[in-house]
């Protein structure tokens, strides 16, 4: 049942990162990349619990919690960029 | 021995559902018709999901380990405090650059102050720049 579900559930994470890439190709603004390169963010992190289920291991989770600390600087730093003209001001 | 099956039974339905909030918050992404719409999707639907998936994990290691982490913890507790936070972002960036929207999408919310948008610099009430 639970290798059943765990296939289920990795094959839904890789069509959501694919809509992901449709957004982050098509997307008529700047704004629009950026929420699909965020919302990558948090389905590569989905992407890895999943490994760590299926590998029977914990030793991906540490990456997990980088992926998802860089991801939300990052967003905050183009969010920045965009809003001021400038990172650090 | 039903003790397991119960415990599977949930962890798989916890993997199933946040697979499914997922793809729905970037099915909503890729779908809705304009920047104020597609921002819904991701912000809620899918830091729905992950929380799903995380807890489905945690479960899981502690049935198998028998004693819990706080890895996973760890890990949805920030998602959880930082998406609110670059989704605010994120709308006030598409606000600043003035994105075409539908007529569906209520609220002109244009009128943002000098400070905000960055026409000018704002002096420091106290200081100035000096």
């Amino acid at each position: 049942m639970l290798d059943t579900a765990l296939m289920f559930s990795l094959a839904m994470v890789v069509l959501a990162l694919l809509l992901n890439v449709y957004r982050l190709a098509k997307g008529p603004d700047m704004p629009d990349r950026l929420l699909a390169l965020d919302t990558m963010y948090v389905n590569a992190i989905a992407l890895i619990v999943l490994m760590g289920l299926w590998l029977n291991t914990k030793t991906y989770f540490e990456s997990a919690l980088l992926i998802a600390m860089l991801g939300f600087i990052s967003t905050v730093a183009v969010c920045k960029y965009l809003l001021r003209g400038d990172i650090i001001e | 021995m039903t003790y397991y099956v119960i415990l599977e039974g949930v962890i798989a339905f916890l993997l199933v559902a946040g697979g499914a909030f997922v793809l729905i918050g970037s099915l909503g992404m890729a779908h809705l018709r304009d920047f104020y719409m597609r921002l819904h999707g991701p912000t809620k639907a899918t830091t729905l999901g992950i929380g799903c998936m995380l807890a489905a994990s945690m479960l899981y290691f502690w049935v198998v380990d028998g004693k819990p982490d706080a890895q996973e913890v760890l890990i949805t507790l920030f998602l959880f405090i930082t998406a609110p936070v670059s989704a605010h972002l994120m709308a006030k960036t598409g606000l600043h650059m003035q994105l075409r929207h539908v007529d569906k999408t209520q609220g002109r919310p244009f009128e943002m102050r000098d400070e905000e948008i960055g026409e000018k610099p704002v002096l420091h009430p106290d200081r100035g720049h000096g």
